[in-house]
């Protein structure tokens, strides 16, 4: 079977991609014993800031200092990346609304199931739980079908 | 063996640089390269899944029986366990809005660090997302 047909830009990126991703959450793991998804950083920030009870939650309180150390860790990581290949910043085509809408009842449905592609996709999984496959099944579904609405309607 | 603040600290940055290298490398900071898998044009998304829970998998199943605890802190921890209603519920309202933008919450911060400045609207929004949810939330 010719494999540039399903992966017509290699396969090899993806990959090594991927192996270094869970490397980075392994590495998290062993020495701190934490579970690394990244949604939860958007929900534990606004501890800082919200007086609302829930985020003053000892889960977000506890874990907002090092979620946003997560965070910054990414900023660095891709732009370490950026300083050594040769392919020049990262632009994107998606028009500012898609993003805007698309990243709103995104994050608002990654809290909500307390998990997004890292949290469940990746944590979930490999914690071998039953509910964090259910939804991985649940949003590559549905992210499948609304992408594919989007197209017809002549999106991005 | 403890850790200091800030080598502590340090191994987080790291765990995420990490994270954020593989984001890039693999191209998923590209809302494009997203969009063409969830549109099947290119099934690339599904070998960086599989590389990053495979490798996350062995470690999770393993360093738990083979270390006792973790380098820098006393217990390996769980992940927090969300009602079965919820989970589908959220789910799919990240599945939707993944589809619509085609950027989840670590490509949308890892985009800002490889220059792709339009990532800060998705950033935003999440947060603004986030918020909304936590504002309506039943509990505590």
């Amino acid at each position: 079977m010719d494999l540039t047909v399903i992966f017509p830009a290699g396969i090899w990126h993806y990959l090594l991609g991927g192996l270094v991703i869970g490397a980075g959450v392994s590495v998290l793991f062993v020495f701190t014993g934490r579970i690394g998804g990244m949604s939860g950083v958007f929900s534990a920030t606004w501890s800082y800031v919200s007086r609302l009870s829930y985020f003053q939650q000892t889960r977000f309180t506890s874990s907002r200092q090092w979620r946003l150390l997560y965070a910054l860790g990414l900023v660095i990581g891709a732009a370490l990346w950026l300083l050594s290949s040769q392919a020049g910043p990262v632009t994107t085509e998606v028009p500012w609304w898609q993003l805007a809408i698309g990243g709103f009842i995104g994050g608002y449905g990654a809290r909500l199931g307390n998990g997004c592609t890292s949290g469940h996709g990746i944590c979930g999984m490999a914690s071998l739980s039953a509910t964090s496959l259910w939804a991985v099944l649940t949003f590559l579904g549905c992210a499948i079908v609304t992408a594919q609405i989007v197209e017809a309607l002549g999106g991005a | 063996m403890m850790s200091t603040p800030l080598f502590g600290n340090l191994i987080v940055v790291v765990s995420g640089a990490l994270f954020g290298f593989g984001l890039a490398l693999s191209t998923m900071i590209k809302p494009e390269v997203v969009l063409d898998f969830l549109r099947f044009d290119d099934f690339g998304l599904l070998l960086v899944l599989g590389g990053a829970v495979g490798v996350t998998l062995v470690v999770y199943q393993l360093a738990p029986r083979l270390m006792g605890k973790p380098v820098f802190a006393q217990a390996f921890g769980k992940r927090p366990t969300e009602t079965l209603k919820n989970t589908l519920v959220g789910s799919a309202l990240f599945g939707i809005g993944w589809g619509i933008c085609g950027v989840c919450p670590g490509p949308a911060i890892a985009g800002l660090g490889a220059g792709n400045g339009s990532l800060l609207i998705v950033v935003v929004a999440m947060a603004l997302g986030a918020y909304v949810q936590g504002r309506f939330a039943n509990k505590p």
